[in-house]
């Protein structure tokens, strides 16, 4: 087991060096510096700020100047915000992010269990195909039209919730929804088949046989085997509402990280794409190796690949 | 005994003319994908003949009725150019579908001819090959893909003609910025074709077929185009058929944070990206192409899961 959580960390890190390595090299051989201007600065005033900024020494260097600054944490500064690093913009905005990508998790793992079991249990009847045909819609469903229908209907026509902007728990509701409808939707169709597979190995028919309820048998013997390939969904899935939360935080103006991420795009301010980058990423392959390890603790055989 | 092998012979040719026929008979009893398939279809035909539809042309703007409600001289109503909504959402669906299927056979070529390679050559540099294909699973593709598209929009923004980066931004121009969504798409989202293609010709290369025409001088080249190319090549293009929506959904995303088409070229997501700060006043610039964008999801989808559900009964997920 040890062995394996090494090797599973090991291979994250690469992961990680390569993103940074190819983040790195894009951005930096993006003709123009960032202080090109209409108006060109005089040599001396450009010699002095890339040397400042190190933009003067080769390239390799640099780079390792900036793996040495995401040792230590050290994102750089921004270019088109002045007074905020690439830091503080991480230390303000992520915060609001995870916090609304949490409910939509939540949201997406509550509904999307049970309609899996309920679509199981009553395998080819009514019930199941209405939920598979709900989760087909909802794997459809774009975040960047279910944000507008719902904010439509409850927002502006209904006068439930308010339209956008970031407040309460009413605030969070409308965008918590969209974001966690298709993956409810995934994590149904998913908990369906591995239940239905489930259903049909032989321990299964021995608890049945020795006389335990047909209710003890799905939740303790069933369930619990079917959630396995389940929670290998979860972790990239946890990682993609984060990331995914661009448009939905884009539309319901919501100030958090996917946001911001989206307006230095616009602005090509590098060093805070590239950090963004690199936040999401050490997010994504963090909640992988997570579900690795832990998938290595619930089914044994897995450590042995 | 002759009529007995005739008898043979002919239950075979049935079994084998109904592998198809029966995919068929299934996925035709499956009411949602033959609506999905129907919805299709129509999306194509408007892609081809938007110019035939379209009451208006994409660009053609009368500021006299920016805003206007749907209704009217404007079915579906017209946005803060006094562009013809309907119009627009018509020709956007030639942009999502060119980009679903031009994602899908750039990464198609570029996948199949990866596994191809890594699963013929097999040992170490198929080892190799795939621990980086293990890797790149690693990195998430969307970032992937916004990271090159601010490159390439960035780096090949030059007008300058003779330069590589003249040109290729010329091609991008005649395609109203979709040039590079293709490719963007593309270099990301093989992996998963090679994993297929290489796993399809480790098991092929292995057969008698292929050995005989080793034996009788067959080039390496020759044994993978004219050998295992044409055997997995089915499968291949069915699986990758399954992934235009998400291709599409890319599009979408990206003309939705600015990274896709270029103005004036409509696209759902750009449309989307315009008008969602005016939901309160004009909600309709919003809707309209949002529900395009679902309508046409949703038929891919039902459709593709109808497909896959036919011609695999085992693997109903």
């Amino acid at each position: 087991m040890f062995a394996y959580i090494i090797r599973r960390i090991f291979w994250a890190v690469i992961i990680l060096l390569i993103l940074s390595l190819i983040t790195f090299t894009l951005m930096h051989t993006i003709p123009g510096g960032p202080f090109d201007r209409e108006k060109k600065l005089p040599k001396t005033i450009m010699a002095n700020l890339e040397a400042y900024y190190h933009l003067d020494e080769p390239f390799w260097k640099q780079y390792l100047n900036y793996l040495g600054g995401i040792i230590r944490f050290d994102l750089g500064p921004s270019f088109s915000s002045r007074s905020r690093t690439v830091n503080d913009i991480i230390r303000q905005q992520a915060p609001i992010s995870a916090q609304l990508g949490l409910f939509a998790f939540f949201i997406a793992v509550a509904l999307g269990i049970p309609l899996g079991i309920l679509a199981a249990l009553k395998q080819n009847t009514a019930i199941d195909y209405t939920c598979m045909w709900l989760a087909i819609l909802g794997v459809s469903l774009p975040n960047m039209a279910l944000g507008p229908f719902l904010m439509w209907i409850f927002a502006l026509k209904l006068d439930w919730f308010p339209i956008a902007r970031w407040g309460g728990i009413s605030h969070m509701i409308l965008p918590a929804i969209t974001l966690g409808t298709a993956y409810s939707a995934i994590i149904a169709r998913l908990t369906r088949a591995s239940m239905l597979q489930v259903v049909r190995e032989d321990y299964i028919r021995t608890a049945r046989a020795k006389g335990l309820s047909e209710r003890i048998v799905m939740l303790h013997h069933a369930l619990k085997n079917a959630l396995i390939p389940v929670t290998t969904v979860l972790g990239p899935i946890f990682a993609i509402i984060i990331t995914g939360s661009m448009i939905v935080e884009q539309i319901f103006a919501i100030p958090g990280i996917g946001k911001y991420f989206v307006t230095s795009v616009t602005n090509r301010d590098y060093p805070v794409i590239m950090g963004i980058t690199l936040f999401f990423g050490a997010v994504i392959v963090m909640a992988n190796l997570v579900v690795d390890i832990t998938y290595g603790f619930l089914d044994p055989r897995i450590r042995y690949e | 005994m002759k009529i007995g092998v005739r008898e043979k012979e002919e239950a075979r040719k049935v079994k084998e003319t109904s592998l198809w026929k029966d995919a068929l008979y299934r996925l035709m009893r499956n009411r949602m994908a033959v609506i999905g398939g129907v919805i299709v279809i129509a999306l194509c035909l408007a892609a081809i003949f938007a110019a035939l539809i379209a009451p208006y042309s994409y660009d053609e703007s009368n500021f006299w009725d920016n805003y206007a409600k749907p209704g009217g001289k404007y079915l579906l109503g017209a946005d803060f150019m006094g562009r013809d909504l309907l119009s627009r959402i018509i020709y956007g669906t030639r942009v999502s579908l060119s980009v679903g299927l031009m994602g899908a056979t750039v990464s198609f070529v570029i996948g199949i001819i990866y596994g191809l390679i890594a699963g013929y050559a097999g040992g170490k540099m198929d080892n190799y090959m795939m621990r980086l294909v293990d890797i790149a699973y690693g990195i998430p593709t969307l970032l992937l893909i916004i990271l090159l598209m601010v490159y390439f929009k960035s780096t090949f923004a030059s007008i300058e003609p003779g330069t590589l980066a003249g040109v290729l931004s010329s091609i991008d121009n005649a395609f109203g910025g979709m040039f590079f969504i293709f490719i963007g798409i593309g270099l990301t989202s093989w992996l998963g074709m090679a994993r297929l293609a290489r796993g399809m010709t480790l098991s092929l290369k292995e057969k008698e077929f292929i050995e005989s025409a080793r034996a009788m001088g067959a080039s390496n080249l020759r044994i993978i185009f004219h050998h295992i190319l044409p055997n997995i090549i089915g499968p291949c293009i069915i699986s990758q058929t399954l992934t235009i929506p998400s291709y599409i959904l890319y599009e979408a995303f990206l003309s939705f944070i600015g990274l896709g088409v270029n103005p004036p070229t409509p696209s759902w997501g750009m449309m989307i990206s315009e008008g969602y700060q005016g939901m309160r006043s004009y909600p309709h610039l919003v809707l309209f192409p949002a529900l395009a964008l679902s309508i046409t999801m949703f038929a891919f989808n039902f459709l593709g899961d109808g497909l896959r559900d036919a011609l695999d009964p085992h693997m109903k997920l």
